[in-house]
């Protein structure tokens, strides 16, 4: 590479700021722009290889649709200077530009700097495409008031009701060290090796600011969050994601994503509530049930994921019907019943959960499951009744352990190079 | 010891011109302390008293007697702690001389009785007239500054080393346990020269899993795994002749050895990459577990290299000093919480959050020392 300082994927030409309004005002950020290539429209290779706009009215990865590969991790804030952490935020909006275009971290790039000097890009995204790289940024409540109630950085008083830190859930068992996190950032890409690139970037950008708490890889999307998109399979074999919402749904979305004008905290207008949840599964019992009762317990048939009843995936949920026996045809303890807006006041959740295998637990097992990822304009009216539902009857809580817990306040997006993430909130 | 000593493939500059001599007191004509006799310093082991605090620019000789109950260490020092003269290892009720060339500037003296922390201070202000360095003289001077510090640091390692193995010669187990992470500390805070030559550092410095047919498990970490492990050092005579040995080889190469003002931003660097895989993991002292006190003298060792550079890196990035300083003062910080007496606590006895919290305070200094070497070598 002679020309790094331009950009080290200019193979994958740029175009298409016409990403007109698919979901309504706060949806732009979420728009694929396409590869300019003639005749490449529609093609899924080069729409994977290709850029997802940075700027736009709301985050990208939030509506995107969901892409291959998560890199997500949490950061604790070291520095008790605010103006570092804002500019830290700075650098960082400016980085996560750049690399989601398919550029280097840093200005000078992986080769193009004085050979005794280290480079301000790390470079093992040489030569790769954009590959549909989203940055997000969320704050989690220990950024507004630490554990000991002290305000750090003159946030306390912009801190959203709706960040309120999420209750136990019955058979909870959460690692403290593997979850919350004053920062987060959500890396996802069609190509793991760039979203890897782009959170270690962004961590050697902030070092001595901040510090990784804990972070996580995904290596398969298990949620759809377009229609555009087929249903994954999660590692229990099922379809997941087919009831979530999409892109496409704008009035749902301005309904239960989006957080709107007089919710609360104005600097959230625009952006949602993040929770994320590492659930490991315990595959090898879960391998070892019947057919019949892997499809009872999640309320879905197995190979074509209709549910239970019907006859194709995007049949309507019947919770009231009986089969001839007498029972219902969707389990009392079933996931779908449990997790359906019907039995939880109406609550729907954005899903863009990743499948994780985290090597061996040295017990023979796999260490795998879900890495749960769910927007949403208010947790205490969604994540929170629907998890309460499940922890309390789901029949598939004997096949899983929710193992580390995260909750985060995602702004909107960042409107131009002039703006920075969370602009508003330091404002 | 590192286990890829890339300070090897950087040639060693030699700077150092007989005319480069004049560039740091080149202007400091002004009377020696000579005519009122020495400066004398009384060391104590609480207090640092220095019998003048204005001199004029010029060579001055300060004589340093202890009259404490602890080893106490006497420095000179220039901003951000850059040292000018410095005496090791001045023991209870020895007197030492320390020669220095002091142009115009401000100073402080230290005693550091214990010879740990940031000692006892004084401020010390040299009046007369004095030039700012060319950008070129204040690099070449870089290299003039860390030949002291490797002078007096030599010395005192092949003193502390010789009497850890006479220690371990005696079957004095104690003994050769309380004085292992004093002699090492020497070691490595001069480790970056050591490096240099070749099969010298894995001889002193080598751990068992770095052991080979032609280099058998030798040294520092030998005779650590003996005293701690076995608890018997009765076979070990030949281990510790040859260690002293090996260190009395470095200390005469080191003497002759002048550091390019590269190797020597590299040296900083290298020595915090130290710290950052061997030390907070424990794998360094792995049977003594006295890895904090190599992990002291590897962060002193990279403050005297950032140090000797400091006049230059003033004149080029002023911002990154500051930056440099405040990481330098946080990492202090962060150690301080583990003194133990005249040393540190053991590494073992640290939670993972204590270490961590060490980790990212060497992280926030890595980062900005790594980029002093292209600071330097910029045109």
């Amino acid at each position: 590479m002679t020309d790094t300082t331009v950009s080290r994927r200019r193979a994958i030409a740029l175009a298409g700021a016409g990403v007109a309004g698919i979901a309504g005002a706060a949806a732009a950020g979420g728009a694929l722009i396409r590869g300019a290539v003639a005749g490449d429209h529609g093609d899924p290779q080069q729409l994977a290889a290709g850029a997802v706009a940075f700027h736009g009215a709301a985050q990208a990865g939030i509506v995107t649709p969901a892409q291959d590969r998560l890199h997500f991790v949490a950061f604790d804030v070291l520095t008790k200077d605010r103006a570092r952490l804002v500019q830290l935020l700075k650098d960082w909006t400016a980085a996560a530009a750049r690399m989601t275009e398919g550029r280097d971290a840093g200005a000078i790039g992986a080769t193009a700097g004085e050979l005794e000097a280290p480079p301000d890009d790390t470079g093992e995204a040489i030569g790769l495409p954009p590959s549909g790289l989203t940055l997000t940024v969320g704050f989690g409540p220990t950024l507004f008031r630490d554990a000991g109630g002290a305000d750090r950085f003159g946030l306390a008083s912009r801190k959203p009701a709706a960040l309120a830190d999420l209750p136990h859930f019955r058979g909870d068992s959460i690692d403290a060290a593997i979850s919350g996190g004053d920062l987060c950032v959500q890396a996802c890409a069609n190509d793991p090796q760039v979203a890897v690139h782009a959170i270690r970037n962004l961590a050697r950008i902030g070092m001595g600011v901040v510090s990784v708490r804990w972070s996580q890889l995904g290596f398969g999307r298990t949620s759809s969050t377009s229609t555009s998109q087929a249903t994954p399979r999660n590692l229990f074999g099922f379809k997941d994601g087919t009831a979530n919402l999409k892109a496409e749904e704008t009035d749902l979305l301005r309904e239960h994503l989006w957080v709107q004008p007089g919710d609360g905290a104005d600097w959230m207008t625009g952006g949602a509530y993040l929770v994320t949840r590492k659930i490991r599964m315990m595959v090898e019992p879960w391998d070892r049930t019947s057919l019949g009762e892997q499809e009872d317990i999640i309320g879905r048939t197995k190979g074509e994921g209709a549910p239970m009843g019907q006859a194709k995936e995007f049949d309507e949920i019947d919770l009231v019907s009986k089969n001839g026996a007498g029972d219902p045809l969707i389990r009392v303890d079933a996931h779908v019943r449990l997790a359906h807006p019907d039995t939880n006041k109406g609550a729907r959740l954005l899903r863009r959960g990743y499948n994780f295998v985290d090597g061996s637990d040295g017990l023979g097992r796999l260490n795998a499951g879900l890495f749960f990822i769910a927007y949403q304009r208010d947790p205490r009216t969604a994540f929170v009744p629907v998890q309460t539902s499940l922890s309390r009857l789901d029949a598939m809580n004997e096949y899983i352990r929710h193992v580390s817990s995260g909750l985060f306040a995602c702004p909107p997006g960042v409107s131009g190079p002039d703006d920075f993430w969370g602009r508003a909130l330091f404002a | 010891m590192r286990s890829t000593p890339r300070i090897l493939s950087l040639v060693a500059v030699g700077l150092l011109g007989g005319s480069l001599a004049a560039c740091g007191g080149g202007k400091s004509g002004g009377a020696a302390s000579g005519a009122g006799g020495p400066i004398k310093v009384k060391a104590t082991d609480t207090a640092c008293e220095v019998s003048a605090s204005t001199l004029p620019a010029g060579t001055h000789v300060f004589a340093i007697s202890n009259s404490g109950a602890k080893v106490t260490e006497f420095y000179v020092y220039a901003a951000g702690d850059r040292v000018m003269g410095e005496v090791e290892n001045i023991t209870p009720g020895l007197s030492r001389e320390l020669r220095v060339e002091l142009p115009a500037g401000a100073y402080q003296t230290a005693c550091k009785p214990g010879m740990v922390g940031a000692g006892i201070r004084a401020a010390l202000t040299v009046s007369g007239s004095a030039v700012p360095l060319t950008e070129d003289a204040a690099l070449q001077q870089a290299s003039v500054n860390y030949t002291r510090y490797i002078t007096s640091q030599s010395e005192a390692l092949v003193q502390k080393t010789t009497d850890f193995a006479n220690a371990v010669k005696a079957g004095d187990v104690a003994k050769a346990k309380a004085l292992y992470p004093i002699a090492r500390t020497y070691y490595e805070r001069i480790e970056p020269v050591a490096e240099i030559f070749g099969n010298l550092d894995p001889k002193i410095d080598g751990r068992e899993d770095d052991a080979t047919a032609e280099l058998p498990f030798t040294g520092f970490h030998k005779l650590e795994k003996d005293l701690w492990v076995a608890g018997d050092v009765g076979k070990d005579a030949a281990v510790a002749d040859q260690l002293v040995t090996d260190v009395k080889e470095v200390v005469t190469k080191a003497k002759d050895e002048k550091l390019s003002p590269l190797q020597l931003a590299n040296g900083a660097k290298e020595l915090l990459d130290e710290v950052a895989n061997s030390k907070i993991t424990g794998e360094e002292d792995r049977y003594s577990h006295t890895d904090l006190w190599d992990f002291a003298a590897n962060v002193d060792g990279s403050q005297a290299a950032v140090g000797a550079l400091r006049p230059a890196l003033e004149q080029r990035d002023p911002a990154l000093v500051k930056q440099i300083d405040a990481a330098f003062a946080a990492v202090d910080t962060e150690l301080a919480k583990y003194r133990d007496g005249d040393g540190w606590k053991l590494q073992n006895q640290l939670s993972q959050a204590e270490l961590k919290g060490l980790s990212d305070a060497i992280n926030a200094l890595a980062e900005p020392i790594s980029k002093i070497a292209g600071v330097i070598a910029q045109k």
